[in-house]
């Protein structure tokens, strides 16, 4: 039974590979197809995927953390009268599980920033320094000056832009002015101790960091704080560990996952996920064309060499897989060589690619000014898998005409 | 014994709007270990009947045995499989397989039939060196001769060990030489290995190497002779294929 199978796979094999160069030229060209096709498949996922998780990350960052935990009404009117008690110590014992890779407290309050020349409007973040680092700022980030040391530090740490956009610079005091709890305006002096430059423009604007036990004091607060976030290791899989955070803080509290706290954010993941299976399918469907034209250009010019092989007496089975081994090794060879390719294309690209000349408009979408190409296994094995099997399912079509070919016909074929 | 039995064979073809008769009620009984010429002009039926024998065409109405297989009620599948293991093939345009060598091409049947790699190998060197083709066993079909091609066509009949061979007007591509050398092998192989021999030819040098000869004309059989001495009685025969 091996024996027989061995020989009758080396026999469609051979057949296959050889009627597979005997027209080179349109090998080499149907070849060059796939080639492009593949690489286009797997450069272009990789190029959005980059660019998708960049928004992503960008979007969690803005958050900022993986789950958030708030009062109920918070989202609704982020006010300081919203504000929620420190973890307790179920929601300490849960914070410990391994996928949590950091959490933090902290005020996160709306409030006016002055210089001597201009004001404007701020998020004032009050924050642990230690646990933000951890979880969410980038000290790479930080172009002059120092981070915060400790709750307790009396600096502030503006962004760039906002410094650029109230004429002040580093060292130069600034007032931030806020509500109480009991509706009353508050305000203090803060000196700027650091400036940090964001991926994103918009949040150098946005976000002003303060010590969380100097923002407490400052509105009154005592040791309540607005938020706790939470990040672990990858944000994809945030909702396997997210129920267990949940049943900690209870029904009092309200606990979110990012997808959940940005919806947006959740749709462009699923999105994108949609977007790559159709782009795949997409460039499969224009490469189909040529490769059933190559098949059916292969069947007919050997229609007279089909009929000999079925009087000799090969079974229709066997032409059968005759013409889908040659469309396998087509496909194959030509995955072989877009994959190195691409994968070669995408290496050196690794350290991102500057898209600054057009990074103002990205950023309306979230996207920062360095695009990093994310190469992902599954995307790869996706895009393989969909060339081979649509590929032999598309070929099956020639396969099946020629191993329906009548002998006595196709013998008197010119 | 009887290698082939055929009974009451009609086949018609369509041609535009003209029904051609390709078999008309065809009978004839062709024992084990025979050499037989079937002849007659273009569209006398004998390639018809070749390709009826061989399983190629299905009749419209009779009966074809191949010794104890009644062929004509056999699907695709059993047909390939008999043709496989009983019948070889010889054509007129010698019918390669381009791709492959000599050697690759004696070994084509062997392979489709699921013999091991050692076996055919072995076989296919004994059978080119026995139709004279030893040392050519790895050219392609476009690096041999036409009488080449025609003995490299003849390995592969034979080589599987058919107990029927069927060829259709073998020698027409052939020069004299080639030809009688081809006859030659037929009858050799015919009288040592016993293998029955069904051969459509208009060729007179052909039909002289027959035991019975068989004339066609209009999809019947008119003659039906045994050729004793198997140089004459075939001028009848060849003066109406004229």
């Amino acid at each position: 039974m091996f024996r027989k199978s061995r020989a009758h796979f080396d026999v469609i094999f051979t057949l296959a590979w050889r009627y597979l160069w005997r027209n080179h030229r349109r090998t080499l060209i149907m070849l060059a197809a796939i080639t492009v096709g593949v690489w286009a498949m797997i450069f272009m996922t990789a190029l959005m995927r980059g660019m998708v998780d960049d928004m992503l990350l960008n979007g969690i960052r803005n958050l900022p953390g993986e789950i958030q935990i708030h009062h109920p009404q918070y989202r609704d009117d982020p006010s300081i009268n919203n504000s929620i008690d420190p973890p307790d110590k179920r929601l300490l014992q849960a914070l410990q599980i391994p996928e949590v890779q950091a959490w933090t407290g902290r005020v996160r309050v709306p409030a006016v920033i002055s210089s001597e020349r201009d004001s404007r409007g701020i998020t004032l973040l009050g924050i642990e320094p230690e646990s933000e680092v951890r979880l969410s700022f980038d000290l790479d980030s930080i172009a002059a000056g120092r981070f915060l040391k400790n709750s307790s530090d009396h600096g502030l740490v503006i962004g760039a832009k906002l410094a650029e956009r109230l004429e002040t610079r580093l060292g130069k005091r600034v007032v931030i002015m806020s509500q109480d709890p009991d509706n009353n305006i508050v305000d203090r002096g803060f000196r700027v101790v650091g400036i940090y430059k964001a991926k994103m423009a918009s949040l150098e604007e946005l976000y002003v960091y303060a010590g969380l036990e100097t923002v407490q004091k400052l509105l009154h607060l005592d040791d309540q704080i607005s938020e706790i976030a939470i990040t672990g290791e990858n944000y994809r899989n945030t909702a396997n560990w997210y129920p267990q955070i949940k049943q900690a803080t209870g029904e009092n509290l309200q606990t979110l996952p990012w997808y959940e706290a940005d919806t947006y954010l959740g749709a462009m993941l699923a999105m994108m996920d949609g977007f790559v299976l159709v782009w795949i399918i997409v460039i499969f469907l224009a490469l189909s064309f040529g490769l059933v034209n190559t098949l059916v250009m292969a069947v007919f010019e050997r229609t007279r060499e089909i009929g000999l092989m079925q009087a000799l007496g090969m079974h229709p089975t066997m032409i059968l897989y005759q013409i889908l081994m040659e469309s396998f090794l087509l496909l194959f060879i030509g995955l072989l060589i877009g994959n190195v390719l691409a994968v070669s294309t995408i290496i050196p690209l690794q350290d991102g690619i500057d898209i600054s000349a057009v990074a103002q408009g990205m950023e309306m979408m979230g996207s920062s000014s360095m695009l990093y190409p994310a190469l992902k296994l599954n995307d790869i094995l996706l895009a393989n898998s969909i060339v081979i099997v649509l590929g032999l399912l598309t070929s099956l079509l020639p396969a099946w005409h020629a191993a329906q070919l009548n002998p006595i016909e196709a013998l008197g074929k010119d | 014994m009887n290698a082939i039995v055929c009974k009451d064979l009609c086949k018609t073809f369509k041609q535009g709007e003209e029904i051609i008769t390709g078999l008309n009620n065809v009978s004839i009984i062709i024992e084990k270990g025979d050499f037989v010429c079937l002849s007659g002009p273009s569209g006398s039926g004998k390639t018809t009947l070749l390709n009826a024998i061989g399983g190629l065409d299905t009749p419209d109405s009779g009966e074809i045995s191949i010794g104890d297989i009644r062929i004509d009620k056999l699907g695709k599948g059993a047909l390939a499989d008999m043709r496989l293991h009983n019948i070889g093939f010889v054509f007129q345009a010698y019918n390669l397989i381009p791709v492959l060598t000599a050697r690759e091409n004696v070994e084509f049947v062997m392979q489709v039939s699921g013999m091991s790699a050692a076996e055919r190998s072995q076989k296919s060197h004994a059978i080119l060196k026995e139709v004279g083709l030893e040392g050519m066993e790895d050219r392609r079909p476009a690096q041999l001769s036409g009488g080449q091609q025609q003995r490299v066509a003849v390995a592969r009949a034979i080589v599987s060990q058919p107990t029927l061979i069927l060829a259709d007007e073998p020698t027409a591509n052939l020069d004299s030489v080639a030809s009688s050398q081809l006859m030659d092998l037929f009858t050799q192989l015919n009288r040592h290995h016993h293998i029955t021999f069904v051969i459509a030819t208009h060729d007179i040098r052909v039909m002289k190497y027959a035991k019975r000869l068989i004339g066609m004309e209009d999809g019947k059989i008119i003659s039906d002779q045994i050729n004793n001495d198997q140089t004459i009685n075939v001028q009848t025969v060849n003066n109406k294929a004229q």
